[in-house]
This record gives structure tokens, C-alpha cells and sequence, in this order.
């Protein structure tokens, strides 16, 4: 018989090509398996266009699958914590969804492609527990991370560009809408969904498409600033959205080994997507219990003083004598858009209520001598970037 | 009738910041500008179908991000994107450029000369050395060296410490580089022309001195002392042009309860029994308020807007010998493409930076002679850049929008006031200088709004149009500006403040001097203060 090896070396997007002859840095790493850039020509200046014009990121190592059979709507209600049954065929829902005892195993996007089709993207791999809790429902579950490329169109002129692309109807494309279109004679998902917090597309298509729809892409955003982006830029826009990202934010339930590692969606701040009026759903039960005795977690934006990023900092109740520890930093950064000095913390209650004030213990190092110093922080409870333009439909030239 | 806690005239970024904090305060503030449009010299106007020019001041670095946060200006639409580089055209075909990538730039530097891309770090380092001394200063009233109140001799306590911790050989050269030229003190970094050239612009941009006059080592500091995001001396553009900043401080003012109205220049500042008593309005009316803040500069303020009656003489005096000479002019260009540079390889990032077109110290001050000549330079010192290849807001899609800085032109033509044709002429000088390295620039050009420091003062109202009301020179700064013992934004009548560039730390679009004076204000009001202290580097 022929023995097969498996890829050793890191596997290539197909959109591998123009990212390389578009790289300056020569600095990579692995998403998945996947080559993915840092940064290709300067990481700042990739953020930027982010916010001002528009930016290109290679999505397609998110794991992704179809969901498609007769329950698959039935099936996915009780997967995840919100109501799915409002999520009509063309829309896209942010969704977590648990284990039994209503630990967080991952939160996803879930598009709603046409009536009963659904495709899921997770930030890791579940295709074993989402087989698992398909106990009972007549569905297909097929993972095809490999089988969809998928760009971010991201940035106040993406609206302008996707246009130049020819997108008809795209301008009554709301918020976490989606459409099909026909691009070179096959078909192409456009989604209104991004992880930057502003306004943005995710475009998805067969992979032997990716480098024509790359060129007209870019061909498009000639005259409207379009760059490639890496993933530094990617993180900058996350944390200014106030999005959560895995093994930042919350670690999958199935994959924490100590106990009190995982968190609930309450304690993640997602109280929203928790629906006790719809049917059963994993992790109901426990969840239900926790609502009613109390969390143990919470998580806080924080607004901290001054101009020095608090990375894997201990957030403290009170600045001096008897200060508390009550929780950490998850994600810290300067918002280079909102002037400010932001993050996300874990800390326990009852503290960190919106508007209350926490301390940050910040150190930093300037010349190769370290400083610290201690830092109030308010907890805030909107995202510190959500321009008008994220919300507006027709969305404008930019 | 109505009296207001406080009238501030003029509706420039330092006007608009201080009434924001006055009004954050709880105080009930209007702000009155002359014009029908806000924003003073942080204006972007639509002149020419549907392009948008930042007319006056172009680029923004030196704004406070302290202010920033504290005012929450993103949220009233302010957003700084920064560039990066910038380029020197020689008349034999090179080109030399600085990138934003400092390895870049190191191999850029060592193509003229090694031994200027190795000094560059020390250069670099001891000017960083200087902006560190003046940065913690900036959101810092001057202490008033002959004041024996507690709250001066803490100020001077912290200043003197500052000076000694930068040690005993370096203390001699912080001397040395206040009082130096910015040729003199390249030279003693630099060998190559074409680098101290490029270089040595920021030491004049604004200013009526050349390269070679001392105190213009102390302007290049002032033009590196900014950052955008941490990266310090880094300079970037406001989306919408450089009228956002004024829009988005008036949003903030606006949103605090302040009232602001166009259209309403002053006349005079009402004096009674020693103490303000408000402002007349051009238009005959008359507004109360117990405090009065002027942004004007302090030559419109006094002498200008005033009875001389009401001022003492010494002060006047000090006042009519402030040096506030014009030197800058600007032409705003609508583009119909992008102009090429033949000189640039094709796709270069240096396309982004700002662009230079003269290549010798020797031309750099011989710019500057024909200002003392009473005329424009016939071979400027132009800070030429294309926002809209940033700014998608400014232009519509592929169309581009230029803003030329030139540096050296008169606000008067041999001592009268500009002709139409020499206007023109002017404009012609710069066009000609730009064309002869970019063939087909000419041919792409619908629209020049060409502006001489005549020009901004009928606009803006600032005296001789003088970009940073009034020179930077050591003799002007810190507690000496505007003038010795009033650098605290007191004005010497009771109830009237200063809160121009005039002020300490001067000009820039930093937004500093509005917010010390709210301090003051607020702290001899009684008041709480809204003004945020310096982030600190350290």
C-alpha cells in the first residue's frame, strides 16, 4: 500500500501568493497551520488603514463548517445560548456555546446562508463536540476550513469598494447581513461581519477563485486606499472593538485543565446571547443556576489613566494599604484612534460594576530600567470604538 | 442682560479647547468667532467643488493627547492618521529620502555617506534628549522666576531639577542648543549637504530667521517634540483636514453646554474700574461676562482690541515689541491626478512623505535673504505633501488634493501691502519649483488657493500672519511669552486672559496654551480643574 505523509512544513492560504509579494518584514506565524503575517509592510500603518481607509486580512484559516440537513435549525437553537429561530435565512448571529455545565467552550459567527444552511466559524476545532451534541437531530456536519477562502474587507471606504466590485444591492446590506453574488461565474458570500469594530465585509468563495477575486479586489480599491494587513493590526482593531478572543479573553471549557480556568458567557459579558425563553440548549441548566446564585467572574472594558499599556497586569480594588487583588488583564493596548489606554480584565465580583473605579498595577521599562506604577481604571460598558458609520445603512463613500 | 461666566474670543483650537474646559468646568461659556466659518488656523474649507483643503496648518503632531482623551475628541470626529518619511529632490536628478522604516533609512543615509548614517542615532538621541526636557513642560504653566508664591518656586524647584538630572556636560550643551543655530548645531553631526538641508528645515518652518541664526536649533525642537501614539517626532494627518480639530474640540465644548457663535467679531474688550466688563461685538453689541479670554494673538489682543487707556505703559510697550514677523505662505492645489516624480522609483513609499525642493544649505539661506529683501523667496523652502493619498475624505477618488508650506514669504512686499500680481507671482515661484521635478504636475492643476501672511492676517486675524503668533525664540519662551512677567495668562487687567499661541508653549496646533489658561482660570475662579495633567514619560 502507499503511505502517506502529512504536511510537515506550515500550510499556504491561497491567497499565499499576493501576501508574499506584498511582504517587506518577513514576519510570520502559524494560525492553524497557516502561514499568517504579522505585519507586511509596518503593522501601524496597517491599523490605520483600518480606520481610514481600507484593509485586507486573509480569514481563511478560521475553522469553518457546514451545518446542513432537516433539524440543522433545530440543532443549532440547542447548541448554542441564543435563540436561533430569529436568525432569518441572509443573517448572521455571534453566538457562544457551552458544555453541561455552561462553560464557554467557544464563541463563533454563525451565518444563516439560505434556509436551512448554515456555516459556523469557531476560533478553534469542534467537529468532535459538535458531532457529539447532535445526538438526536437529523444533520450534516462537514468541516471545509479548507474548502472556502475568505478575505476581510475592512474600513470606512470598504462600502465604496465593495461597489467598484460590482456588488448590486450591497448598499441595502445591513449589519450582520448576508448575500450571494455571482463573481466570474461562481458564487461568492459576502458578508457585512468583521472583528475591527468599524465598518467591514467578509467575502468567502471556493478557493480556486481566491487570487481573480484578490486582483479585482484590489483593482477596485485602487483609488480608495486598499492595503493587506497582518495580524497585529488585526489584534489593535479587536481589543478597540472590545471583542473577545480565545486564550486571551476565555480559554475553550474542554481545553482548561485547572478548575476555574473556563468561564460562563455571564462571566464574558454576554449575558445578550443567554435565552432561557427558547427550548433547551446546552449548558441551560447550569447556566439558569448560575444566574440565579451569582457569578464568579467578571469581565471589564477598562478607561485607564495615563499613556502606558497595563499587558498582564493584576487589577486591584483600592491603590494603597490593604489593596485587593481582584482579577487580571486580558488584553491591553493604546488606542491609537481613541487616544486612550485600553483593556480587558477578568476580575471577580461583586467588583468591577460600570462606572466603578478599579487600580492597575502597570509596569513598564524605559532605557532598560523598569517602572511601575498604579493606575485608575474605570470600567466602561460600550466598546471604545463603534464609529456611526458600523451602524449606518447605505453605509457612506467613507 | 445676560452675563457669562465667560466669553472667549476667537474659535481656534486654543480658544475652543479652553472654553471646552471652561464649560467641562460647569462655568457658562460662549465663544465668538469673526468669521462665519470656526477653527482659526485649524480650518479646512470647501473652495473648489468637491475638494476639501486644509488652508492653513497642514499637519498635526504636537496636539496634546492628554487633551485628546480628556475631551474625547474620537467621539466628535477627530481621527489622526500618521505618515511617514520624507524626501529632498537634488537638482542633479537624485533624490534623498528618509523612511519611515529606520533600517530603510539608515541604507538610504549611508548611500550619501556612511559616516551620517552611523551619526544619525547621536543626533537623534541627543534631540530626543532636549524634547524630553520640553515635553514635561507643555501642560505646565511657566513658573514666574521672581514670585516667591509657593506654587512658582515648586514650579521652578521642578524645572531646575529637570535641568541638573540631565547631568553636568549635558546641562552645557541644553544651553548651547537653546541659544545655537540649526546649521551650527548639524554641523556637528553632519557632513553631507543634501542630509543637514533636509534637516534643517524644521528649524525654520514658521520662523523670520534663516538656517544660520541663532535660536532656530530650539524650532527644529519644536517641530520633533510632538508624537503620534508614542512615536515621538512622528507628524500625521487629520481626517477631514486640519478643520476636524477645530470641529471636534467645538463638538466636545458644545457637548459640555458651551455656546458658540460665527459671525461675531470683537471690537473691544470692555474695560471698567480696572476690571473686564466684556466684549463689543463689531456690530455695535455689547456681551457681559465676568472672565474674558482672548486666543487672538497678544498684539491683535492689546492693541488691536483695547483702549490704551486701560493698559500700563511698560506693558504696551512690551507688547508692541513682541516679534511676530510673517514669514510662511501656503498655495492649496485641486489636483486632477497624481503627479508623477520621475526622480522616485516607481511605487516608492516616499510618495507619502513630505516633499523638499531645494538641496544646499547655501539655497536654504539664501531663502531667507530675499525675505529680508522685503519679498518672497524667488528659490523657497517648500514642505510640499498630498494628504488625500492618506485621506479618501479630502478629494474625490483619484483626484488629490496638495498642500504647499513656503517658507520664505513677506506679509508686506517692500513695506506695503501685497499687489494681486505679486500674489500670483508668488504663487508661479512655487508652481515653477515643484514642476521642474514633476513634468506633468502642471497640467493636472484646476484649483490654487494661494495665501501670503498678508493673507492669513486678513483671514485669521493674526498679526503679520505669523504662524505661531509670535516668534519662538528664547527671548519669547517659556516664562518670558508673550511677555516677562505675564506668561501665567493673566492679562494685567483684572478678569482678562490670554489663551493664543502666544502663550507658553506657543505655536503648533498643540492645544496646550487653551488648556493652561482653563487652569488658571479655573484655579483663580475657585474652581474644579478639567485639565489633565502630562501623561509623563518616565
Amino acid at each position: 500500500m502507499s503511505v502517506q505523509q502529512v504536511d510537515q512544513g506550515r500550510l499556504q492560504s491561497p491567497f499565499y501568493p499576493r501576501y508574499k509579494a506584498l511582504d517587506r518584514l518577513d514576519t510570520w506565524h502559524t494560525w492553524k497551520g497557516y502561514t499568517s503575517a504579522d505585519a507586511l509592510f509596518d503593522g501601524e500603518l496597517e491599523y490605520f488603514a483600518i480606520r481610514n481607509s481600507c484593509a485586507v486580512f486573509d480569514l481563511t484559516p478560521m475553522t469553518k463548517y457546514r451545518i446542513t440537513g432537516p433539524d440543522s435549525l433545530d440543532y443549532i437553537d440547542r447548541l448554542v445560548t441564543r435563540d436561533m429561530r430569529k436568525i432569518a435565512a441572509g443573517r448572521v448571529a455571534y453566538a457562544v456555546w457551552c458544555n453541561d455545565q455552561g462553560q464557554v467552550i467557544d464563541d463563533g459567527t454563525i451565518f444563516h446562508l439560505r434556509d436551512g444552511e448554515y456555516r459556523l466559524c469557531s476560533q478553534e476545532r469542534h467537529l468532535a463536540w459538535l458531532t457529539a451534541a447532535a445526538i438526536g437531530f437529523n444533520v450534516t456536519i462537514k468541516e471545509e476550513t479548507a474548502d472556502i477562502a475568505a478575505l476581510a474587507v475592512q474600513g470606512p471606504t470598504s462600502y465604496s469598494v465593495m461597489k467598484n466590485l460590482g456588488l448590486k444591492g450591497i448598499e441595502n446590506m445591513k449589519p450582520f447581513g448576508l448575500m450571494h453574488f455571482d463573481f466570474q461565474g461562481s458564487e461568492i458570500m459576502v458578508s457585512r461581519t468583521g472583528f475591527t469594530g468599524d465598518l467591514g465585509y467578509e467575502l468567502w468563495l471556493e478557493p480556486g477563485k481566491a487570487l481573480d477575486l484578490w486582483d479585482a479586489l484590489f483593482e477596485a480599491g485602487k483609488l480608495h486606499g486598499i492595503t493587506a494587513m497582518g495580524t497585529h493590526a488585526l489584534e489593535q482593531a479587536r481589543i478597540e472593538a472590545g471583542y473577545l478572543a480565545a486564550y486571551e479573553e476565555f480559554l475553550p471549557a474542554d481545553e482548561t485543565i485547572r478548575t476555574g480556568r473556563s468561564r460562563s458567557p455571564f462571566e464574558l459579558g454576554l449575558d445578550w446571547l443567554v435565552d432561557f425563553k427558547k427550548p433547551n440548549f446546552n449548558g441551560r441548566r447550569a447556566l439558569a443556576e448560575e444566574k440565579l446564585n451569582g457569578s464568579t467572574w467578571r469581565l471589564v472594558k477598562l478607561d485607564i489613566e495615563g499613556n502606558k499599556p497595563a499587558h498582564h497586569s493584576y487589577v486591584y480594588a483600592k491603590p494603597r494599604k490593604n489593596k485587593k487583588e481582584i482579577g487580571f488583564i486580558t488584553s491591553a493596548a493604546w488606542s491609537p484612534i481613541c487616544k486612550q489606554n485600553i483593556a480587558l480584565g477578568s476580575v471577580r465580583m461583586p467588583h468591577g460594576k460600570v462606572g466603578d473605579s478599579v487600580w492597575v498595577e502597570v509596569y513598564y521599562q524605559r532605557e532598560m530600567h523598569w517602572s511601575k506604577v498604579m493606575a485608575e481604571a474605570k470600567v466602561v460598558d460600550k466598546p471604545f470604538w463603534f464609529p456611526p458609520r458600523r451602524g449606518a445603512t447605505p453605509p457612506g463613500p467613507y | 442682560m445676560k452675563t457669562y461666566d465667560a466669553i472667549v474670543i476667537g474659535s481656534g483650537h486654543n480658544g475652543l479647547t479652553n472654553a471646552a474646559f471652561l464649560a467641562k468646568a460647569g462655568l457658562d461659556v460662549l465663544c465668538v468667532e469673526k468669521n462665519d466659518y470656526i477653527g482659526g488656523a485649524s480650518v479646512s474649507r470647501n473652495l473648489h467643488k468637491d475638494w476639501i483643503y486644509s488652508n492653513c496648518s497642514y499637519v498635526c503632531s504636537l496636539l496634546r493627547p492628554e487633551i485628546f482623551r480628556s475631551l474625547e475628541l474620537h467621539r466628535h470626529g477627530l481621527q489622526i492618521t500618521p505618515y511617514g518619511g520624507s524626501t529632498t529632490f537634488l537638482e542633479n536628478g537624485d533624490y534623498y529620502g528618509s523612511y519611515w522604516d529606520a533600517e530603510v533609512s539608515y541604507r538610504e543615509r549611508a548611500r550619501f555617506s556612511k559616516h551620517d548614517a552611523d551619526a544619525y542615532n547621536r543626533y537623534s538621541t541627543d534631540t530626543m534628549r532636549q524634547c524630553r526636557f520640553i515635553r514635561d513642560f507643555l501642560l505646565r504653566t511657566p513658573p514666574d522666576p521672581t514670585s516667591f508664591k509657593p506654587k512658582d518656586i515648586r514650579e521652578l524647584i521642578l524645572l531646575g531639577r529637570k535641568f541638573m538630572d540631565m547631568g553636568e556636560d549635558r546641562m552645557y550643551e541644553t544651553i548651547r542648543f537653546w541659544t545655537m543655530s540649526v546649521a551650527e548645531y548639524l554641523d556637528e553631526y553632519f557632513e553631507t549637504d543634501v542630509i543637514k538641508t533636509a534637516l534643517s528645515g524644521s528649524g525654520i518652518i514658521g520662523t523670520a530667521l534663516g538656517i544660520h541664526s541663532p535660536g532656530t536649533a530650539y524650532v527644529l525642537l519644536h517641530h520633533y517634540m510632538g508624537e503620534v501614539d508614542g512615536n515621538a517626532g512622528a507628524w500625521g494627518f487629520a481626517r477631514g483636514g486640519m478643520g476636524a480639530v477645530a470641529k471636534s474640540i467645538a463638538g466636545a465644548f458644545q457637548g459640555y453646554g458651551g455656546e458658540l457663535r460665527t459671525d461675531a467679531g470683537v471690537e473691544k474688550i470692555v474695560v471698567k474700574n480696572g476690571k473686564v466688563k466684556g466684549v463689543a461685538l463689531t456690530s455695535g453689541e455689547e456681551i457681559d461676562a465676568r472672565v474674558v479670554v482672548s486666543n487672538m494673538d497678544v498684539k491683535r489682543t492689546f492693541i488691536n482690541c483695547m483702549d490704551e487707556s486701560d493698559l500700563d505703559p511698560e506693558f504696551y510697550h512690551r507688547v508692541k515689541n513682541f516679534k511676530s514677523r510673517g514669514s510662511s505662505g501656503k498655495l492649496n492645489i485641486a489636483l486632477n491626478g497624481l503627479p508623477t516624480f520621475p526622480a522616485l522609483p516607481k511605487g516608492s513609499s516616499l510618495m507619502f512623505s513630505d516633499m523638499h525642493f531645494i538641496d544646499s544649505m547655501e539655497r536654504m539661506e539664501r531663502a531667507y535673504d530675499d525675505w529680508k529683501d522685503g519679498t518672497w523667496s524667488k528659490d523657497p523652502y517648500v514642505d510640499m505633501l498630498i494628504p488625500t493619498l492618506v485621506d479618501p475624505t479630502m478629494a474625490p477618488p483619484g483626484k488629490h488634493f496638495m498642500s504647499c508650506f513656503v517658507q520664505y514669504c513677506p506679509p508686506q512686499i517692500e513695506g506695503r501691502r501685497w499687489k494681486d500680481e505679486e500674489r500670483e507671482a508668488f504663487g508661479k515661484t512655487v508652481i515653477d519649483q515643484i514642476a521642474k521635478h514633476s513634468p506633468d504636475f502642471k497640467s493636472l492643476i484646476e484649483h490654487v488657493e494661494i495665501r501670503t501672511p498678508q493673507d492669513i492676517e486678513d483671514q485669521i486675524g493674526i498679526t503679520e500672519g505669523n504662524i505661531f503668533h509670535g516668534e519662538l525664540t528664547m527671548d519669547q519662551l517659556l516664562f518670558n511669552r508673550p511677555v516677562p512677567g505675564y506668561a501665567q495668562y493673566r492679562a494685567p487687567v483684572a478678569g482678562l486672559y490670554m489663551c493664543g499661541s502666544s502663550t507658553h508653549p506657543g505655536g503648533g496646533v498643540m492645544a496646550a496654551p487653551g488648556a493652561n489658561a482653563a487652569r488658571e482660570i479655573l484655579f483663580d475662579l475657585n474652581r474644579h480643574n478639567t485639565v489633565p495633567e502630562n501623561f509623563g514619560d518616565d
